[in-house]
């Protein structure tokens, strides 16, 4: 079983909303909303986070993402009538609620400890965290688009850098479930990679970079499984994702 | 003379009672700079309050009674006050565990613990446009009172006055913490809802208290 995700948020059509969206991401991962009042308000609920903790927690942990401040309040509330050893499992993310539950989904699905998917989240963006992921993909850009040209001429070079290209035939491109199974791939080689300069285990970043249909991918590796991970990367764009 | 159960048994009835009647005053204010849903919020929370701590056997302390009041309100208030003064119950409870009566200190022991359970909660200061800047006050003012030696009435008075004197203080701010933070300048002039349903709370304990003196 993986990390649990629960989201509470002031309403249930939003929670609802983020669970299906992350979910889509996301298949076998226990993410639970927790959204509105009792009555089917708008608000938050201790009973709804409460039971939601349970029905998310397998064991593994649970990663919390909330919307506004008192969906933040009423899921610490919720925590502290936990049993110590419950508690220590479930942490609340400081995150945006949508990008921190789709890169957390992600992560859980990857198989990411608690901490990982923890982690994922917060650094999903959102204020000055997202200020400075945006800067880290422009930077990641630059140095993509300078070294590209110099690095050109030897596809095998250096300390085993290799570089292939593919391109995206699929009608979505590199984005939402395309982008996490690529991300997913990509996970599972020991090898660092990117796709256009940018890491390609980071799914935020990878969307961010809106790549759509038609157009060329340039993958780079370095490490000891490099070739099979360009190989397995290159075979899962030409598929097109499985979609037309 | 200290109070017992049955204090704070009157007490919660005059906060249902109090809130009930200022149910649409709270909804104005919080709907000027909040959701407006504070005074519907707050009364189905009370109410609801009044009706568990009815159920309680009859050797219940007043920590037990307020555990209850805490419980009561988290799972039935819905809005940021829920957990705010969930907790501060909470831990105000958790200050007066095994007492039978709450003399002076206990009284100060109790709000010092409930006004730490909503900062630890909220993460709000004085200043910031909250609740807090009722109940940093009272809890000033009940232990200035309770050094001077004065009586466990007279310290809840002295609390709900200062709470008052708080809440005003409010009108000018900028909301630095809640929803009225997303408004900026424009928050200036009104009151914070959380601080006015924080002193009417406190007036009814001190209200509750000179009434279980006068009969004694």
């Amino acid at each position: 079983m993986s990390v649990g995700i629960v989201v509470v948020s002031h309403s249930a059509k939003i929670a609802e909303g983020v669970v299906e969206l992350a979910g889509q991401m996301a298949d076998g991962v226990a993410i639970v909303a927790a959204g509105g009042t009792d009555e089917g308000g708008i608000g938050t609920s201790f009973d709804k986070v409460g039971t939601a903790i349970g029905e998310a927690d397998s064991g593994e942990g649970v990663v919390i993402l909330c919307d506004l401040g008192s969906a933040i309040m009423t899921a610490e509330t919720a925590l502290d009538f936990l049993d110590d050893a419950d508690r220590a499992r479930v942490v609340i993310a400081d995150a945006p609620i949508v990008e921190g539950a789709v890169a957390a989904a992600v992560a859980a699905r990857t198989g990411g400890d608690r901490d990982a998917v923890l982690a994922a989240a917060q650094t999903a963006g959102g204020g000055s965290a997202e200020a400075a992921d945006l800067a880290g993909v422009q930077a990641d850009a630059a140095t993509a688009s300078t070294s590209s040209s110099s690095d050109d001429g030897a596809a095998v070079g250096g300390a085993g850098r290799r570089v292939r290209h593919a391109t995206l035939v699929n009608g979505s491109g590199l984005h939402a479930r395309p982008a996490a199974e690529f991300v997913k791939a990509a996970s599972g080689f020991d090898a660092a990679i990117t796709v256009d300069g940018v890491d390609a285990k980071s799914l935020l970043r990878i969307m961010a970079l809106g790549r759509g249909q038609g157009s060329e991918l340039e993958l780079t590796a370095e490490g000891p499984d490099a070739a099979a991970a360009l190989d397995a990367l290159v075979a899962l764009v030409d598929s097109g994702f499985g979609e037309d | 003379m200290a109070l017992g159960r049955d204090f704070v048994a009157d007490w919660i009835a005059r906060s249902a009672q109090a809130i009930s009647e200022h149910r649409s005053e709270l909804i104005t204010l919080d709907r000027e700079i909040g959701d407006g849903d504070h005074g519907e919020n707050m009364d189905r929370g009370f109410t609801a309050v009044a009706v568990k701590s009815g159920d309680l056997p009859a050797d219940a302390t007043p920590a037990d009674v307020l555990k209850v009041v805490a419980t009561t309100l988290i799972s039935t208030v819905g809005g940021a006050s829920g957990p705010l003064y969930g907790t501060a119950f909470l831990k105000g409870s958790g200050a007066v565990v095994g007492a039978s009566e709450l003399d002076g200190a206990a009284i100060v022991a109790f709000l010092t613990a409930a006004r730490d359970g909503i900062v630890l909660r909220g993460k709000a200061e004085v200043g910031d446009k909250t609740m807090i800047d009722a109940w940093t006050p009272a809890v000033d003012a009940a232990a200035a009172a309770q050094q001077a030696g004065k009586s466990e009435a007279e310290i809840l008075a002295a609390a709900a006055d200062a709470a008052q004197a708080g809440a005003e203080s409010t009108d000018p701010l900028v909301a630095r913490k809640g929803r009225a933070s997303y408004l900026g300048e424009r928050a200036i002039g009104h009151r914070d809802p959380g601080s006015v349903s924080t002193t009417l709370i406190l007036r009814a304990a001190a209200e509750a208290a000179a009434d279980a003196a006068a009969s004694a």
